[in-house]
C-alpha cells in the first residue's frame, strides 16, 4: 500500500497539470469508452448487484444536478424562444425568435462584444506573455524562489470584489488617488479612471480593467506554467548548453514548445474568463458598468445580467427571455472555444 | 540549476565570466522584484489607506505612509454603522462551511459510484454530466432564481447552499483519483468481508485525502468569492454575503469620501482567506495547480 501511496500522492506541486487539463481527460474518456468493451461481461454480471448502491450514492448529487443544472439548461433554452415568457405566471405565450432579434439588434450587445474582444486581444496575450517571462525568470533562480512564488500567488486568494474596490481606490478619479498623485508629480493632469460619478475616457477604463485582469490572473498562470516548466526534462536544456544555444532561442525553441499544452490551456481559460468577467467591472465602475448614462464597459456576461437584474429587481418579467437568448449566445461562443481547444489539443500541441 | 563546471583559458576570462553571471543574476532579481512590487502594491495601499484619517485620505498629493495612523476605521467597521459587515462575514462562513460539507459528501459518493460500482447507464449518465461542464452558469441562474422563488427560499440560507451543493467538475476530479486506486485493494477488502461503503470509508477516502482537501480548499475560496448568485437570492440586507455586502455598503455613492473605511472593510474581508493561505500554503498551491479551475 505504501508503494503506490508514493506514486499517487505527490507531495510537491506536481507536474501533472497537463494531465489535469480536464478537457484532455474528457476526450480520453470518450476514446476509452469506445475501446473499453472488454469488461462488458463483467458489468452485465455485476450491475444488478451494485444497482441499489449506485442509486444510493448517486442520488444526492443527481438530485441537485437535475433540479439546478439539467432542468434550468432545458428551461432557459426553451424560454429564449418565447419572447413574452413571464416567470411569475410561467405563461409561455407565442413561440418566436424576437428575443434573439432584440439581442442582435441591440447596440449595447455589440458594445459588450467589442469590449470583450478588446480584452481578448489586449489583456489575454499580455498577461500570458508576462506570466511566461516571470515563470522563466523564477525558474532560473534558486534563492528566494519560494518567497517570490508565494508573493505572486497572493492575488489568487483575494476576494474579487474587495480588490476591485482596492483598484478603484488606487485609480481614484480624484486628485488624491495614488495614480493621479503620481501623474501630477510628473506634470500630467488627473484622469477620471473609475467611479460612478464621472465620464470615464474609454482608454482609461480599458487600461484599469487590463491592469486589474493582469494582476488578478498572474497567480494562476505562473503556478500552472511553473509546474509545467519543472516537468520539462533537464536534458533538453543540457543539450542546448552543449551547443551554446543563445538564451532567446532556448526560450522560443525549447521552453515554449514544451509548455504548449499549458499555454493552450491557459489561453482557453483566459478567453472564457474574458467573456465571463463581470464582478471586477462592477467593483470598478458600479452596477451600471459605466458612468450611469450608458454601460461603457459592459461585457458579454454583464449584458446578460443587465437584463436579468432588471427582472429580479422587479422590472419587466418578460425580459427574462432576452436574458436567456443572450445566455444561449454566450453558450455558443464558449462551446466554439472549447471545441477549438479539443481540436487543437489533438493536432497542434505535442512535443 | 546546478552549478556549471566551466574551464577558462585565463583567470581574466574566468573573472569576466563571473562578473557577467552576477550582473545577469542581479537583473533577474530586479525584474522579479518589480513584478513582485506590482503584485504587492494593492495590498499595501489597502492597508495604508485603512489606517488614514479622512483628512489625510483627501490630501493632495497622496501620502504613501499614514502620517498619523488611526484604528478608527476598523472600529467603524466593527462597531459603527458598518458593523453589519461582521454579520455578512458570519453568513459567508456559515454558507461556505455547509456548502463545502454538502459538496464533499455528494461528490465523493458520486465519484465512488462512477469509479467503483458497475450499474446500468453508468457511461451515459457520466457523459451527460461532463457535457454540462461546457455550459456557462449564466444559462442556469435565471431558471434557478425562479425555482428558488417558487420554493419560497428567497432570503434563506438553503437558497445559498443547496443549488451549489454538488459539482460535476469535482465528481470528475475525484473519480480520476479514485480510479488510480488498484483493484487488488478492493478485492482484498471484499475477501475480508467488507461492504462497498466500508471500503469507500476505510480505504478510498484516506488514500484520496489530498484530492478531497483540494476540493475543500477550492470550494471555500469559491464561497468566499461568490457574488452573482448570493446577490440574486439575498435581497434582504440581513442575508447578504461579504462580496455583495461590501458593494452595497460602499458603492452607493453619497458624495463623501469613504475610501479609508472601505479599505478597512476590505482588509477585514480579505484577512480570513489570507490567513488560511498562510496556514495551508502548500495544500492550496498544490490544489490549485492540480485542478486548474477559476478561469
Amino acid at each position: 500500500m505504501s508503494e503506490f501511496n508514493k506514486t499517487e500522492m505527490p507531495t510537491e506541486i506536481d507536474n501533472e497539470v497537463e494531465k489535469e487539463n480536464f478537457f484532455i481527460k474528457i476526450k480520453n474518456f470518450f476514446v476509452s469508452k469506445v475501446s473499453n468493451k472488454k469488461s462488458q461481461k463483467n458489468q452485465m454480471l455485476e450491475w444488478k448487484k451494485d444497482g441499489w448502491k449506485a442509486i444510493v450514492s448517486l442520488a444526492p448529487a443527481l438530485l441537485i444536478l437535475l433540479v439546478f443544472t439539467f432542468y434550468p439548461i432545458i428551461k432557459t433554452f426553451i424560454v429564449s424562444f418565447f419572447p413574452s415568457y413571464n416567470y411569475q405566471t410561467d405563461a409561455f405565450g407565442q413561440f418566436g425568435f424576437d428575443s434573439y432579434a432584440t439581442v442582435l439588434q441591440d447596440t449595447t450587445f455589440w458594445r459588450a462584444m467589442g469590449n470583450t474582444a478588446l480584452m481578448v486581444i489586449v489583456s489575454v496575450p499580455l498577461s500570458i506573455i508576462i506570466a511566461l517571462l516571470i515563470t522563466v525568470l523564477l525558474n532560473s533562480i534558486k534563492r528566494l524562489q519560494g518567497v517570490y512564488q508565494v508573493i505572486f500567488f497572493l492575488p489568487y486568494v483575494t476576494n474579487g470584489i474587495a480588490f476591485g474596490l482596492v483598484f478603484a481606490t488606487i485609480f481614484s478619479p480624484m486628485d488624491y488617488g495614488l495614480i493621479n498623485s503620481l501623474l501630477n508629480l510628473v506634470g500630467i493632469s488627473s484622469v477620471h479612471w473609475t467611479g460612478t460619478a464621472y465620464t470615464i475616457p474609454y482608454w482609461a477604463g480599458i487600461f484599469v480593467i487590463t491592469v486589474y485582469a493582469i494582476w488578478n490572473g498572474l497567480a494562476f498562470k505562473i503556478l500552472v506554467f511553473l509546474s509545467g516548466l519543472q516537468g520539462i526534462d533537464k536534458q533538453y536544456y543540457q543539450a542546448a548548453q552543449v551547443d551554446a544555444t543563445p538564451k532567446w532561442r532556448v526560450f522560443t525553441k525549447i521552453t515554449v514548445p514544451l509548455l504548449s499544452p499549458m499555454i493552450l490551456y491557459i489561453t482557453i481559460t483566459s478567453l472564457i474568463g474574458a467573456f465571463k468577467s463581470y464582478s471586477s467591472i462592477v467593483a470598478l465602475f458600479g452596477e451600471d458598468m459605466g458612468n450611469g448614462l450608458d454601460e461603457t464597459f459592459i461585457t458579454a456576461v454583464g449584458y446578460i445580467y443587465k437584463y436579468f437584474n432588471s427582472v429580479t429587481s422587479g422590472g419587466n418579467a418578460e425580459l427574462l427571455s432576452v436574458a436567456s437568448a443572450a445566455a444561449l449566445i454566450l453558450f455558443v461562443f464558449i462551446m466554439i472555444i472549447t471545441l477549438f481547444q479539443m481540436w487543437a489539443n489533438k493536432r497542434k500541441v505535442h512535443y | 540549476m546546478e552549478k556549471e563546471e566551466l574551464y577558462f583559458a585565463s583567470e581574466k576570462q574566468a573573472k569576466r565570466y563571473e562578473v557577467i553571471r552576477i550582473v545577469k543574476l542581479c537583473l533577474v532579481y530586479f525584474a522579479l522584484s518589480v513584478a513582485a512590487l506590482f503584485t504587492l502594491v494593492p495590498f499595501y495601499w489597502m492597508l495604508a489607506t485603512s489606517f488614514k484619517t479622512l483628512d489625510e485620505v483627501i490630501r493632495v498629493p497622496a501620502t504613501f505612509i499614514p502620517q498619523n495612523p488611526t484604528i478608527d476605521n476598523y472600529l467603524d467597521v466593527f462597531n459603527g454603522r458598518n458593523s453589519i459587515l461582521i454579520r455578512y462575514i458570519g453568513n459567508t462562513l456559515l454558507v461556505g462551511v455547509f456548502t463545502t460539507i454538502l459538496v464533499v459528501v455528494t461528490t465523493v459518493l458520486a465519484a465512488f459510484a462512477f469509479s467503483r460500482l458497475d450499474f446500468k447507464g453508468k457511461n451515459v449518465i457520466f457523459s451527460l454530466l461532463l457535457a454540462t461542464m461546457m455550459v456557462p452558469g449564466e444559462m442556469m441562474i435565471m431558471t434557478n432564481f425562479t425555482t428558488v422563488a417558487d420554493l419560497n427560499w428567497l432570503n434563506t440560507y438553503q437558497a445559498l447552499i443547496v443549488p451549489f451543493g454538488t459539482s460535476v467538475f469535482y465528481i470528475f476530479f475525484l473519480r480520476q483519483n479514485f480510479m488510480q486506486i488498484p483493484d487488488e485493494l478492493y478485492y482484498a477488502a471484499k475477501v475480508d468481508g467488507n461492504s462497498d461503503f466500508k471500503y469507500l470509508w476505510k480505504v478510498m477516502i484516506p488514500i484520496a485525502r489530498p484530492a478531497i482537501i483540494t476540493v475543500v480548499i477550492l470550494e471555500m475560496i469559491g464561497s468566499w468569492n461568490a457574488y452573482i448568485w448570493p446577490r440574486t437570492v439575498s435581497q434582504n440586507s440581513e442575508m447578504k454575503l461579504v462580496t455583495d455586502g461590501l458593494l452595497s455598503l460602499f458603492q452607493s455613492d453619497t458624495g463623501g469620501e469613504t475610501s479609508h473605511i472601505m479599505m478597512a472593510a476590505t482588509t477585514v474581508v480579505s484577512l480570513p482567506l489570507l490567513i488560511a493561505f498562510v496556514c495551508f500554503k502548500k495544500y492550496i498551491m498544490r490544489g490549485v495547480a492540480r485542478s486548474g479551475i477559476k478561469g
